[in-house]
């Protein structure tokens, strides 16, 4: 860190604030935190700002319109350390289903004066347009793993979380698989770890919402859901979510709608 | 005492819960639990999955109501033991800043006074696989000195169990102990070992008892058991010889590493690869898989730093992660790595085999990948050895 006091930034671009909201919701802890940075933007928690450079940015939300395109590039000019963290900026978001459609189309149907919206054709994560150093899972994030990150960072280190399946951690916890013991069909074996395997503990199948795990086997996986059986339609419908748009999970096999206008550049 | 076998009425098991807890043991067994046979600390019979059996298959695990009272009348349960000795997350030690300095303090590691109600062959085998691992036995036969590493976190779970085991009287479809030497007859492996006897007849429901050890004798000598008669032991040797015959699968080990390692370009393992989910079930329903992460996680807040030791799989990416990258990055790879290192490279590096033959590996596959089946395919197959000089990794670079 550059300064004695890290100064800290939170941004938001197209999202539902929920992973702020994670972050007032460590309380004790994010107090701690506080005493240990500057929080110099953080619109969520107070109006009060202070100009950058920052030591650290962390970025909600994904990128939807050509002004967010500016504002992140002049927030990665402005950080030393840029993390993004849930679904809308790690994969961009429930509004990234506009990928796979035709947003005019939307715009028309939804806005009462379509000519008022300015947005771009798809919703894209910040990686798409500027260099991330940290990606955290998630919809919304896990209070506890945004901690880890954060003070790994400050303490100038690389966070360390599993990139596994969510069935490791449903293991882990004890939980008896819902796929094989009770046939109900579950996203766990292509999610990414992060949640700690909530949904499975509550007799639920995982819904995804950490988006791919990094060794996914989507077109294995398609074949088991449909010999559940699960209809064509309901596998495009689990998979088209918060991180619909993520490598992955976007182009499901023997889907109709193949996401159109999504380019995942490496910057 | 003589050691001819004793036999005890069903009705009395509450008793020996009674004996095991004045003796100050915490008793850990099968019970049900959303739908499955799991392991958790219990303290009396109707606990037990009195009257239940399952059905498992590859890729499914139902519980089946079996008519009859039987205790044990089930095959590997779904949960293992292994949790309770390698548990799943540990605090390996802490540091903390203390003025200018750091102090380091160990993490708590409870030593409680634990039985083990109903454990199998398969799995007693399975936990002397991990001792081999974590204690520091012997690795190969003969070598004599034990290794010096024996891990504290493992030993203060593993020390001074009581091991009650039972003769497995209900294999599964997915079990192979026979194949592997494990089962289903656990001989003296156990403290106390239980034979469920005529669980359909409520008059007759009983077990035969053999006591092992000084500890099991002690504890058999306070039950005020009778002695078991010729008929009672007949009764015990259809029980095995029954689960013998019932066994649902078989695996030919007859020079499986020598025929694994030579078959490390085999075209099964693309064929595998292409069912494989890399989700790591398998690896985390194996009861002798021992992969752990091991990650510092910081509290800035507290100043205090956790040193944290977690199951990790061999299907995660990141576990091969050395500088530069991930050393298997294919499913192909991954699925090779696990089931070689399983048949074939544990020998080399702990003189015993990986597989117990309990079939959870199968039963929790989502899939229902069946080792039994992918070993089969690769003995039929015409292999490809590998060339010299990848013998280390076993690894190439076209199949990453």
């Amino acid at each position: 860190m550059t300064a004695a006091v890290p100064k800290v930034a939170v941004w938001k671009f197209a999202s539902c604030d929920g992973c702020q909201l994670s972050l007032l919701d460590c309380e004790d802890e994010l107090l701690a935190v506080a005493g240990a940075v500057e929080l110099a933007h953080f619109l969520e928690a107070s109006s009060a700002t202070v100009a950058g450079p920052y030591d650290l940015s962390i970025v909600e939300g994904s990128v939807s319109t050509a002004s967010d395109i500016e504002r992140i590039a002049h927030i990665r000019e402005e950080s030393n350390v840029l993390i993004s963290i849930g679904a809308c900026a790690t994969a961009g978001g429930i509004q990234a289903l506009r990928n796979f459609a035709d947003v005019g189309e939307y715009v028309s149907v939804v806005y009462a004066r379509p000519d008022y919206i300015e947005t771009l054709s798809t919703s894209t994560p910040i990686s798409d347009h500027v260099a991330v150093d940290y990606e955290l899972r998630g919809c919304p994030v896990n209070k506890s793993q945004l901690l880890h990150v954060i003070s790994s960072f400050l303490l100038g280190r690389r966070p360390r979380l599993p990139s596994s399946s969510v069935c490791v951690e449903c293991k882990a916890r004890g939980t008896t698989c819902v796929m094989v013991a009770h046939g109900t069909a579950c996203l766990g074996p292509v999610t990414h770890a992060g949640c700690g395997a909530i949904c499975p503990a509550f007799d639920r199948g995982c819904y995804g919402c950490y988006g791919p795990a990094d060794t996914v086997s989507t077109t294995a996986f398609v074949q088991l859901l449909r010999s559940l059986p699960v209809s064509d339609r309901a596998i495009e419908r689990v998979f088209r979510t918060f991180n619909a748009n993520a490598p992955g999970f976007r182009d499901i096999p023997g889907s109709e709608h193949a996401a159109v206008g999504s380019p995942r550049a490496t910057s | 005492m003589s050691n001819r076998p004793l036999v005890m009425a069903a009705h009395d098991l509450g008793a020996l819960f009674g004996v095991l807890a004045d003796d100050g043991y915490e008793v850990l067994g099968p019970t049900v639990h959303d739908g499955a046979i799991v392991i958790e600390a219990i303290t009396q019979p109707s606990q037990l999955p009195r009257g239940w059996g399952d059905a498992q298959e590859p890729g499914s695990y139902r519980l089946v109501e079996r008519g009859d009272g039987a205790y044990f009348g089930f095959a590997a349960p779904a949960g293992t033991w292994k949790r309770h000795l390698f548990e799943p997350r540990a605090v390996l030690w802490r540091s903390r800043r203390d003025g200018d300095g750091v102090v380091f303090e160990p993490g708590e590691h409870v030593r409680r006074r634990r039985a083990f109600l109903g454990i199998r062959g398969c799995d007693l085998a399975a936990i002397a696989v991990q001792d081999r691992v974590f204690c520091g036995s012997p690795a190969k036969s003969g070598s004599g000195s034990p290794r010096r590493s024996a891990d504290p976190v493992y030993g203060a779970k593993r020390e001074g169990i009581l091991f009650i085991g039972i003769n497995c009287s209900d294999p599964a479809s997915t079990c192979f102990c026979t194949s592997m030497g494990t089962g289903p007859a656990i001989g003296e492996r156990a403290d106390l070992s239980l034979t469920e006897l005529d669980p359909a007849l409520p008059d007759q429901h009983r077990f035969l008892v053999h006591a092992t050890t000084d500890r099991g004798r002690a504890i058999a000598a306070r039950m005020n058991l009778a002695v078991a008669t010729d008929r009672d032991l007949a009764s015990a040797t259809a029980v095995r010889d029954g689960a013998i015959a019932s066994m649902g699968r078989s695996m030919d080990t007859e020079d499986l590493p020598a025929r694994l390692r030579e078959a490390a370009e085999d075209p099964r393992w693309d064929d595998v690869a292409r069912r494989c989910l890399s989700c790591g079930n398998c690896t985390m329903a194996c009861p002798t898989c021992f992969c752990a992460d091991v990650s510092d996680q910081p509290d800035v807040a507290a100043g205090v730093d956790e040193r944290v030791r977690e199951w990790a799989s061999c299907f995660q990416l990141d576990h091969s992660y050395l500088h530069g990258g991930s050393v298997r990055v294919s499913t192909k790879a991954r699925y090779r790595q696990w089931m070689t290192h399983k048949l074939s490279t544990w020998w080399d590096q702990f003189g015993v085999s990986g597989c117990v033959g309990c079939g959870r590996c199968i039963t929790f596959c989502p899939v229902g990948i069946d080792i039994t089946e992918e070993v089969r395919a690769i003995r039929a197959s015409k292999s490809v050895p590998l060339e010299e000089g990848t013998a280390e990794t076993g690894e190439k670079g076209h199949s990453r």
